[in-house]
């Protein structure tokens, strides 16, 4: 018993983790505080980090952890202390979209885990169980999306600038 | 069960949980953390082809995915304080100046 239970204790734990991934979602949509969202959209995220570990992709999980919940989250964690106003949007959480939206949502994810479900094609390779590790990942980036990075580099210096003039803009309204 | 379509499935459910909050929710960061949501599902299916194709391209597109999402949450953020700012609110509805 407990020898089958630690021979699946990888898929047990994926399943763990995709279940308090999903929990994270759905409070997200209910709770009322925007500092509880944002505390369950981090469960979320670092369970999601957990998943992409346990699918040998560690230096994903890694950045996950990192860019999503140390940089984006703590940035909108301040964002939300920044802005802690009592507005009607804390009183009555839901737009007048509630109904359809819900039915909306269900059908396209009704419709998606159907499609999800059916026979997936044989991949012209098995599947390995190799992992992405650390070295491989690097060689593949810097030879083969070099371009790609420096791209997105190009990107960056975009939303410094675009930052810099939104600052820009706040500080004429000021006066 | 299939550990693959489990986790796209997961992922497609990720994915809709975060459209219904951007339908749903009135708050504007609440809706920008939905958006964050959504990434993550696509984010998650795209590590869980790479997995299965033993491929490494899927995992450098979500390492690309990272810095764009800080870029966008480093220029979303700025946005809505200077609409909190001007309108004094957070709530959606109040920003209907484009309805003409």
């Amino acid at each position: 018993m407990i020898d089958a239970l630690l021979a699946r204790l990888d898929d047990l734990f994926l399943v763990l983790f995709a279940g308090g991934a999903l929990v994270g979602a759905v409070l997200m949509l209910v709770l009322r505080e925007p500092m509880r969202v944002a505390l369950a959209l981090i469960s979320t995220m670092v369970f999601l980090g957990g998943i992409y570990g346990l699918l040998g992709v560690h230096i994903i999980a890694a950045f996950q952890v990192l860019i999503y919940v140390g940089a984006v989250m703590v940035f909108m964690v301040y964002a939300i202390m920044l802005l802690d106003v009592r507005d009607p949007s804390f009183t009555r959480r839901f737009s007048r979209l509630l109904v359809p939206g819900i039915a909306g949502a269900a059908a396209l994810l009704g419709v998606l885990v159907y499609a999800a479900w059916q026979e997936l094609p044989s991949v012209p390779q098995p599947p390995g169980n190799a992992t992405f590790g650390a070295q491989r990942f690097s060689a593949v980036f810097l030879n083969e999306y070099w371009l790609q990075f420096e791209l997105v580099s190009v990107l960056l210096v975009a939303a410094v600038v675009a930052a810099v003039a939104v600052m820009k803009i706040s500080r004429g309204e000021r006066g | 069960m299939d550990k693959v379509q489990l986790l796209v499935s997961v992922s497609l459910a990720l994915f809709a949980l975060g459209l219904l909050g951007i339908i749903v929710r009135r708050n504007v960061l609440v809706m920008l953390m939905c958006m964050e949501l959504m990434l993550n599902g696509v984010n998650l299916s795209l590590v869980t082809f790479a997995h299965r194709l033993d491929s490494i391209a899927g995992a450098v597109l979500v390492f690309l995915i990272f810095v764009v999402a800080a870029a966008e949450i480093a220029l979303a953020i700025p946005i809505v304080l200077l609409l909190a700012r001007s309108k004094r609110t957070l709530d959606l509805a109040a920003y209907t100046d484009l309805k003409g």
